[in-house]
Formats: C-alpha cells, structure tokens, sequence
C-alpha cells in the first residue's frame, strides 16, 4: 500500500546553546498510519515533536506538509495546518466544564452556545468512540478522562495530524486499551497519529511503524510487524546490552523498619495512603508496585518526614536494638536522634537537591552540619562530588555547574551518588532511574543490590515491572493508597503484580 | 517536488534565544555599555531641559557630586546609606522572602535613636549613648522584621503585603512621636536634635564627620559577604530560597530560618537607622527613610546579591542623583529632574539583564549554505 505523506521533515536541526537536541533529522508521517517514534529519555523525540507543533523553530532543516513546504511559528500556525499535540501535562482549567475547556482560546459569536457546542462534540465522542461527559468539571476528572478532553480539544480544532507525548504513562492497562482502541478509530478515519513512548510493548501493539532516535539523530524506521524488542532496542541505544541485574539472597535480614496503619491526607483529605502496613528488613530490597500516583510518593515523604501523618505508626529499629518512632518527629527530630536514613524522592531538584547550587554545595546538603564551626566546610563534599562524578560518569562541564543545567539522567546520579554515600541503613528510592539511560538504570539498579549486601534495608519504587521483579525480595502492591497484595518476588510474575495493582477495593473513601 | 524553491516562508525578523550560559566577561561588558548608554540618553535629557551642550552637563554632574569636599562627602554618606540597606535586604531576598519593609525597619531604628538622643542625650556619656542607640535602633529593626516573619512562618501570610503595611505603620508612630518632640513648637518638625551639645552624635573620626558610617557600612558589607558565603547559616539561607521542599527534606527547619534571618534583615535596617538620624540628619521625620528602603531592593537585586557589586551599583545610582540635584539647583529645576536621572540610569541598568539572558539574532540576509 503506497500511501501519501502527511508530513515530511528534512534535515531538521535544532541546537540548544551547545547542545544538540535533534541533528539532520528525516522523518515521514504517511496519511492514515500510526507512527511510534522510540528513543530514549534525552534522545530528542519530545524536541522534534514540538517544532511540528509550534513551539520551537527548528534552525536548519525544512518541513513539509502534503509536499508543500511549511514554517510552523506558533502552536496557533501548527493547528491552522491542523497538526495537535497532546503534551504530558494537560493544560486545562479545573472549575471549567469539559466543553468550556474545549472550545476555551477559540473565536466565537460573543454569546455562549452551550447546547449547541456540547452537540458537536457529542458527535466528535460517538464518532471514536470516545466516554465522555461535556457538561462534566474537570475536577471531577481522572486522569484519563482529561486526557480525552486534550484529544478531543485537538479534534474539534479540526486536527488531521496528533500528536501523542508518553499518553499511556499516566494510564492503567485498561484504559491504555480503550485509549488504543480508540486510536485505531482515528487511523480509519484517515487521521494521522504519532505517539511518543519508550514501553517497547505499546509500540508493537499500536503502531503501524516504529522510528528510533538516538542522541537526536534519526535512526530510521522499521514496518512494526518485522520488529522485535531486541532489535529495537539495538536501534535505541546503539549496541548490544546484556541486561543482567544481580540478585543474591539476602544474608541474616534483620527488622529495621515497620509501618503499622499509616494513614495520609492530601490536601483535599482524601486519604492517599490508607492505613498501610509493612516492614522492611536489613539486608533486603523491598520494592512498592502500583500505577503512578497510588499513594507510593506520599507514603515515603510520610516515612521521611516530609507529609503530615494522619494515622498510624513508623517505628525504627536501630542497630542496637532500640526503637524510634519516627512518625512523631519532624525531619530535623529524625537526624537528631541519629536515625541513619537515604532518601532519593521523586521530585529530584525540587526535593532532593537544590537547583542553582553546583554539586559540590549539593553534597553538603546532607553533611553541612558537621563540625562545630560556624563556618562551612567545602574540602569534604568537594571531593565527594569528584569522586561522584568519576564513579557514576556524570557528564557535567565541571563540579561548579549549577545542577538544575545538567540532563535529567545526570541530576539523577548526583542524587542516588550522595544519598548511597551517606552509608545508610535505610535507604528509599522513588523512581530511580526515571529519565537515565539503560547503561546508567543497571548501573542504579546494581547500586542498590550492592547496598542491599551490605546490610542496607532497601526500599523502592520503580515503575518497570520486569525490573521491580528481578530486582527485589520482596514487593508490595498499592492500589489507591492501599496494599493489595505483598509477594515474594522470586515466585511471583508480572500478571500477578498487574491485577493486584488495579485490585479495586471498593469500600468507602 | 524537492525544490519549492523560495517561497515565502518568512523567518521572524528578530528572534531570542535563551543563553545556555554566558562568560563573565561579556557580561559584564554588557553592563558597562548598558552604564555608558544610561549617561548618555541621561544628558540628553538634561540638554533638552537646560539647553546647556552635553559637556558642561557632565562638569556639571561631577561637580554637584565631588566638586568640593563637603559635596564628596555628602555623596559618600548617601552612598553608605543606599549600600547598608542593600545589604541588610541581601538576606531576605536570597531566602525569596520579599521584604519590601525596609522603610519601616530603618524609620524604627531611627526613631529609637531619636528617642535616646532627646530623652538621655544629657545624662550619659556620648560613648555609651551611641552604643545603647546602635543597640536599641537595631532591636527595634529586629522587632520590624520579627513580626512579618513570624506571620509568614506560622501562618503563611503574604509577606510583601505584610511589610509594605508595616511601613505605614512605621510612619503614622513616628508622625504621632513629632507631636511630642516637636521643636520649634509649631512647626510639626523635630529640628535638628542636640544641635548644641552634640550628644548622640557620631563623633569625628579620621578627620571626617563621616568615618564612623564608612567603618560600619563597610564592616557590615565584608561581614554579610562572607555570613552568605561561607557560613552554615547563609548555606541555610541558600536552600531555603531555592525550594523550602529541599530545605524540609535535608532536615533544616524552615519556619526557624525565616524568622533568623528576617530578623538579622530587619536589626541591620534599624542599625542603618541609626546611622541615618545619629550619624547624617540629626533630626526625625516620616521622611527619613525617603524612598531609599525602596531603591536598595532594587540595588540589591541588581548586583545579584553580591555585596561588593552592591558598592558599584548604589554609588552609580547616588553619584547620579546628587549630581542632578546641584544641576537642577542652579538651573531652577525641581527635585523631578534627579529622579529622571534615576529612572533612566535603572531602566538601562535593568534592561541589559535581558541581554545578558538572551542572545538576539536577526534575520540573515541570505540562507548561509552550510
């Protein structure tokens, strides 16, 4: 089937100061498919999306738009060529309606024809398939329904083209399905669709064609059928991976850390960790499952000191036998009775380091305090910045680089690198190896097995199943800020872990 | 099909691009041309009010500024005055408390030494009189800085509207306190305060009325430099400015932080207070601040929270106003003229930030074959 190109970019470069974002890229849409584009975090496929939508220029390179040439300035230029993107975070307007959303930024008469636009985008729902209400408060939303509310947006300006960043990352496998499913609609409707992700699975499943960037450059294309994971993976990263975790059976594990019904509120009260309990023994990795936002970041910051604690108890268990209730203290109360503890959150630069500090004054975060003098001492976390840098081969111009200036795979070693340095007993990681590269999220993962050997309780959050399994003793599953499940990670599978994770127990707020 | 050849599409005329990162030098070139604009559009100005040629404006900018040496160090005094506030705001704004109460704090300070001088000035020596004013002029700022701080830790209320408010209230006591130390009677001004006996007064030291001002500026611009820099205190201040989330999580008590150094923030502007009514005018009034706790944060942001930037900034910006002010004088002027300067000397100084921060390219003339 010969079919038309939607969309032709040639030669497309775009530099950020010193920094090559995309390099001589050449890339077709052909009308009516779906394209995957694959690559890892920090390849450019995010850059290049947005100079087709309008919000960078691209400064070499030309595009083309059914064989006539385009220069896209701003995202309204991008919808008159009806290109739309559907970016990571909505952007829309919580006490508005889904129709009010929708039609928000649009010329219009000057009175609001309500009945009339929510039956225009009735008939946009029917068409695809679509379960949505207009009428309905985004606040009342899930995620997935504001979701569909940016599709539809994108629709309703007329779009042929959409684009897709990383839609299934905040989706449970259901909704990922109906969001596919929907999907193929559009695509026998005529539409084309791009869809950003690096779940090699997804990419099999819904495309028709996969391209691969790496390091900005375009790799080429492959037709989905003839593709496997390993090659794709090839094409990603640029050679072949051996990707083996070591897991060795924990030696003489010890009590070090037990949560009994802890329960946490958000701001709105609703509770988003509902009276969990577990322990987390020395010598172990314990790993916490769940689709995003399960209550897995409130209830380490809860552990840490960080959240209000509503309910229930955190009790350590030093070394020598003594116990401290952590959930009576403030992080300060924590250090003070000598509770040796790590913690890498989730929000890297906006939690766990300081953004315009360079990395040297990012490693006395931990260790300023020390000494009696009034003054700082900088000769220490000096050198453990350097040490840090040669050991995790961060790539930064030089230790006094501001952190917030470095990729977000090298801010994330910086992290891990000073909390591990701190030789803790517990050590808890939220979403290590979010935004690196599969060299550096072994390079993590090992780490973390090496401080599990020396008699470290591990806890972690990590969002990649087939790791979490690999890597862990044992796991807990969270659902709604409950535990659904705990497993032993060498017996269990990842079909388990994923109906645990959507184990709904419907009882009440 | 390939070559559409060239139609029209337009690349923008002008288009900005964000700095990765710049080297020190040309940013600080930047500057200096942002500095020599602002002194040129300045005497234009001036020409196009006096209609004297350029210069003779220049000669006459110096002139009023160091023409002679009680002019040098009229200017020198306004200089330390501008600085000391600066550098009191430092710590406030680096923590992103937005202390926009420095009139307030340093009309405190004042008042308090006035207080002292009117109502002890003949009963201990000088010595000990100025050491209780330093004393009580910055408690007093402590106590201006304190309160919004402490609203702001424990109940997180705005504190740019809670600091602006607190100069009003600054005002209306030292208003109610002129009542009372009114002199002539009458006249609803606090004259010149111990004009005889000089007590409370900042004695001549290094031949200068004004020696014990530059010492202390100075003292507190090295000390503030180094508080920031090297003590684990300022590092505090850092973190805390940065994200009060990383300050949480590494275990610094955030509500302590805020409160510490508002209060240092605010006892160095009731010091400068004092510097103000013992060691400059002598006398109290609503104006004794003058606008200045406003212009500092400006100062102060503008040399980027580097105290010895700081020096450069406020003395460009004095250097300018005192000058305009002889200008305006002779050439029957109202005060407007110098706060034109001002405004023209900030709207570039200002301006070339954007500069520093963004990297402007025009359109090519042609498409470079590349």
């Amino acid at each position: 089937m010969d079919q038309a190109n939607a969309i032709e970019l040639k030669n497309i470069t775009k530099r950020f100061g010193k920094v090559i974002a995309n390099e001589g890229v050449n890339l077709t849409l052909k009308k009516g498919e779906i394209l995957s584009i694959l690559g890892e975090n920090g390849s450019g496929k995010t850059t290049l999306m947005n100079m087709l939508s309008g919000i960078y220029m691209p400064d070499e390179g030309q595009i083309f738009m059914d064989g006539k040439e385009v220069s896209i300035h701003s995202p309204k230029d991008a919808l008159d060529l009806k290109i739309g993107m559907i970016h990571q975070h909505f952007k829309l307007i919580d006490i508005l309606t889904a129709a009010e959303n929708i039609i928000l930024g649009l010329p219009g008469s000057h009175v609001l024809k309500t009945a009339q636009i929510e039956e225009e985008i009735k008939k946009i729902i029917e068409s695809y398939g679509f379960d949505l209400n207009p009428s309905q408060k985004i606040y009342d939303m899930s995620v997935s329904q504001k979701q569909t509310v940016e599709i539809i947006k994108v629709l309703y300006r007329g779009a042929d083209v959409l684009i897709l960043d990383e839609p299934t990352a905040v989706l449970t496998p259901q909704e990922t399905d109906k969001l596919f499913a929907i999907l193929r609609n559009m695509r026998e409707s005529g539409k084309s669709i791009i869809i950003i992700t690096h779940k090699l699975q997804e990419v099999l499943d819904i495309s028709d064609r996969v391209a691969v960037l790496r390091k900005g450059k375009y790799m080429g294309s492959v037709n989905t059928q003839e593709a496997t994971v390993g090659g794709l993976t090839e094409m990603m990263v640029g050679e072949k991976i051996t990707l083996d975790i070591k897991r060795n059976d924990p030696v003489d594990p010890q009590l070090r850390l037990k949560v009994d019904k802890l329960t946490v509120k958000n701001m709105e009260g609703i509770k988003v960790v509902n009276e969990v309990t577990f322990t987390s023994n020395s010598g172990e990795i314990l790993g916490i499952a769940g689709i995003a936002g399960s209550g897995q970041k409130e209830l380490l910051e809860a552990i840490a000191g960080l959240e209000k604690i509503e309910d229930g108890k955190v009790i350590y268990h030093a070394c020598d036998g003594k116990e401290i209730i952590l959930s009576d203290l403030s992080p300060e109360g924590i250090k003070n009775q000598g509770v040796n503890y790590s913690f890498v959150p989730e929000d890297r630069l906006g939690m766990g380091l300081v953004g315009n500090m360079d990395i040297t004054d990012n490693m006395m975060l931990r260790s300023y305090r020390n000494g009696k003098s009034i003054f700082t001492d900088r000769k220490a976390p000096k050198k453990l910045a350097l040490d840090i840098i040669q050991e995790l081969g961060v790539v930064t111009p030089g230790v006094t680089t501001p952190v917030r200036r470095l990729s977000g795979g090298n801010v994330q070693k910086v992290l891990v690198g000073r909390e591990i340095a701190c030789n803790p007993n517990v050590l808890m990681v939220a979403y290590p190896v979010r935004g690196l590269d599969i060299n550096s999220s072994y390079m993590i993962y090992n780490l973390l097995s090496d401080q599990k050997e020396q008699g470290c309780a591990v806890i972690c959050v990590i969002e990649d199943l087939d790791v979490l399994i690999e890597l862990c003793d044992r796991i807990i599953v969270l659902c709604n800020g409950k535990i659904t499940g705990t497993l032993d990670a060498r017996k269990t599978t990842k079909e388990e872990v994923g109906i645990l994770m959507t184990k709904d127990t419907k009882e009440g707020e | 099909m390939s070559t559409v050849g060239q139609k029209e599409v337009k690349e923008p005329l002008i288009r900005m691009m964000k700095r990765d990162s710049i080297p020190a030098r040309t940013a600080w070139l930047i500057r200096i041309a942002a500095v020599i604009l602002a002194l040129i559009v300045c005497a234009f100005a001036i020409v196009a009010i006096t209609k004297l040629d350029p210069f003779q404006v220049y000669v006459g900018i110096i002139d009023g500024a160091i023409g002679n040496s009680r002019r040098t160090w009229v200017t020198i005094r306004d200089i330390l005055v501008l600085l000391g506030i600066a550098i009191a705001l430092t710590p406030a704004f680096k923590m992103k408390f937005w202390n926009i109460g420095a009139e307030g704090q340093v009309l405190m300070g004042g008042l308090a030494s006035a207080a002292l001088m009117i109502y002890v000035g003949d009963k201990v020596p000088n010595w000990l009189l100025l050491i209780t004013i330093f004393v009580a002029s910055t408690v007093a700022g402590m106590v201006w800085g304190l309160i919004p701080a402490f609203f702001k830790s424990y109940f997180n209320t705005n504190e740019t509207l809670f600091t602006l408010m607190m100069n009003y209230v600054a005002m209306q006591i030292i208003t109610y306190c002129i009542v009372f130390w009114e002199s002539p009677a009458g006249s609803n001004t606090v004259g010149v305060i111990n004009a005889a006996k000089r007590a409370g007064w900042f004695p001549q030291i290094l031949g200068s009325t004004y020696g014990l001002n530059v010492i202390m500026v100075l003292l507190l611009t090295v000390g503030m430099f180094l508080y920031l820099k090297y003590t684990k205190q300022g590092y505090e201040i850092s973190v805390v400015g940065d994200s009060q989330n990383t300050a949480r999580y590494a275990a610094i008590n955030v509500k302590k932080v805020i409160i510490r150094t508002m209060v240092i923030s605010g006892g160095i502007c009731g010091l400068m207070g004092s510097i103000i009514v013992s060691g400059a005018s002598h006398t109290i009034s609503t104006s004794t601040a003058g606008g200045r706790g406003f212009t500092a944060i400006i100062v102060a942001w503008m040399s980027k929270f580097n105290p010895f930037a700081m020096i450069l900034v406020s003395a460009l910006l004095v250097f300018m106003q005192e000058g305009s002010i002889q200008i305006a004088s002779q050439y029957g002027l109202n005060e407007n003229a110098s706060e034109l300067i001002t405004g023209i000397i900030l709207f570039f100084l200002i301006g070339c930030e954007f500069f520093v921060n963004y990297k402007v390219e025009f359109r090519k003339k042609q498409k470079g074959v590349i």
